[in-house]
């Protein structure tokens, strides 16, 4: 899908859907955690027309700062062409009438679930992610009270132990997604479950990222060129994912793969994650050993 | 009161978005100048972006301070009529404080701070000033190794107040520099490293 704009906006709604009063309290929170990387302003949450769970922060964040100028792209495990990335593409197309588009060059907000683009991002872009629960420490201390004093005080020993347990039981740090990242020597921040894969891909990043937690009521923020470590230790290392196998239909070795089943005998094949980038490998040339000849889909490989 | 306030946003939607956009980026690339011109009236008690950005981010629930050389006009009577935000009582109680770089006595320390639980609760310093061609050298989070901050006038010991301010990170004042040209973000966890 190219780029296109659509007119019919829905007259009954504010532009972008929220009311300005809210669109307000949303900018003075990102505005703060633009300000202080990696901590987690609270922010009064709206109820949006879809359930929590299905990217009402990240809705709120884009609603906020998106103006009639931007192209929006929507991503959901990388993939444009999935449920609740077409469904808020939709919604924006409905609510700002703005440009969409799934090309991650021609975009200038992506909204996104779980994934960075492979492509690198630039100045002009904000990343915005959905997610789900944004404290890193939430697993190992309940309490909000106990989590706000530990992020106050910069304690952060609980998550290493964590990493330490990983370690002792499985030899290897087995944390494969929501790898805790210590954004600018500060704040240890959930990076939401995007793949480890992707977490190299946060520091010193060119475009500004904004997290949305709807449900949880938390927007922080990575402003461009910020420097985000992944936890590790010194005799263990953080490794991003490595994969066995090129994709197979554009044939790329270094982007993240999905594990697509085809049949019921166990045959399976690996394609990457981002259609956008896989797309254009193929229109660029690229083949994998599984490619038909025609653009085909991830859908229409299964 | 009897003189005619000064029209706020014709487009609040659009006119919102676009300064708070500007903002954003500014904050986000410290330093950096995002060159803005409000499309307001240009009769406002304040030079028009620093207007539209009071108008872009005030509210009935935030507070605004404005130092001696700006209280004494139509400043306060146009934010609350524009946006229903109240005016603070202490610098410590505000949101945004406004002040004027030339006219003004700029203390950092005067103004909330946040908490170390909550950080974000402090003042946000809307700081008119001009343009300088050259400046301090800046680095920290949202700058590509080192970045120039060219703002005049700043006070003598602005460098000492600045030091004080990023070593109670994540406590302090954030300050949007307000010229004819645009705006200038300086947060928090950006440090100066060199001089002029």
């Amino acid at each position: 899908m190219s780029a296109h704009r659509q007119t019919n906006s829905e007259p009954a709604y504010n532009f972008a859907y929220l009311d300005e009063q809210t669109k307000r309290m949303i900018r003075r929170a990102i505005l703060k955690a633009i300000a202080i990387p990696g901590y987690q302003v609270p922010f009064a949450s709206r109820e949006m027309p879809m359930p929590y769970g299905w990217g009402t922060g990240g809705v709120q964040v884009t609603a906020a700062i998106l103006g009639s100028e931007d192209t929006l792209k929507v991503i959901d495990q990388g993939a444009d062409d999935t449920t609740n990335a077409v469904s808020i593409r939709a919604f924006f197309a409905k609510t700002a009438g703005v440009a969409v588009t799934t090309a991650t060059e021609d975009a200038t907000i992506i909204q996104t679930r779980h994934r960075i683009p492979e492509a690198a991002l630039q100045g002009h872009q904000v990343l915005v992610y959905q997610v789900p629960i944004p404290e890193p420490l939430r697993f190992l201390e309940p309490r909000e009270t106990e989590t706000r004093t530990m992020h106050a005080l910069a304690e952060y020993g609980l998550m290493h132990v964590k990493l330490y347990e990983d370690i002792a039981r499985h030899g290897h740090i087995a944390t494969t997604y929501d790898y805790p990242v210590h954004v600018a020597g500060r704040y240890v921040m959930d990076p939401s479950p995007i793949p480890k894969f992707d977490n190299p891909k946060m520091n010193d990043c060119a475009a500004l990222q904004l997290f949305g937690a709807g449900r949880e009521k938390r927007i922080y923020a990575i402003p461009p060129h910020t420097q985000v470590v992944s936890l590790d230790f010194e005799d263990h290392p953080f490794e991003a994912t490595k994969f066995e196998h090129p994709c197979a239909l554009c044939g790329a070795t270094m982007s993240y793969l999905d594990e697509v089943v085809t049949d019921d005998k166990g045959g399976r094949m690996f394609v990457c994650s981002d259609t956008d980038f896989c797309e254009g490998r193929r229109a660029a040339g690229h083949h994998g050993h599984l490619y038909g000849g025609e653009t085909l889909s991830k859908e229409a490989a299964e | 009161m009897t003189a005619v306030l000064a029209r706020g946003f014709d487009q609040p939607v659009a006119q919102s978005q676009a300064t708070f956009r500007a903002v954003m980026q500014a904050l986000a690339n410290p330093g950096r100048l995002i060159a803005f011109r409000s499309t307001l009236d240009t009769d406002t008690p304040l030079p028009v972006n620093a207007a539209a950005l009071g108008l872009a981010l005030l509210d009935f629930e935030v507070t605004f301070h404005l130092a001696p050389s700006l209280s004494a006009g139509s400043v306060a009577d146009y934010l609350r009529f524009h946006t229903g935000a109240r005016a603070a009582k202490t610098t410590q109680d505000a949101a945004l404080a406004f002040l004027d770089l030339a006219k003004d006595t700029l203390c950092l320390a005067d103004y909330a701070q946040g908490t170390p639980d909550y950080p974000d609760r402090s003042t946000t310093l809307i700081a008119l000033s001009t343009r300088a061609e050259t400046g301090m050298a800046i680095a920290g989070p949202g700058i590509k190794a080192v970045g120039t901050l060219g703002i005049a006038p700043l006070p003598a010991d602005f460098t000492v107040q600045w030091a004080a301010n990023r070593a109670g990170f994540p406590l302090g004042v954030d300050i949007l520099f307000v010229t004819e040209e645009g705006f200038i973000g300086l947060p928090r966890s950006t440090r100066i490293v060199g001089g002029v």
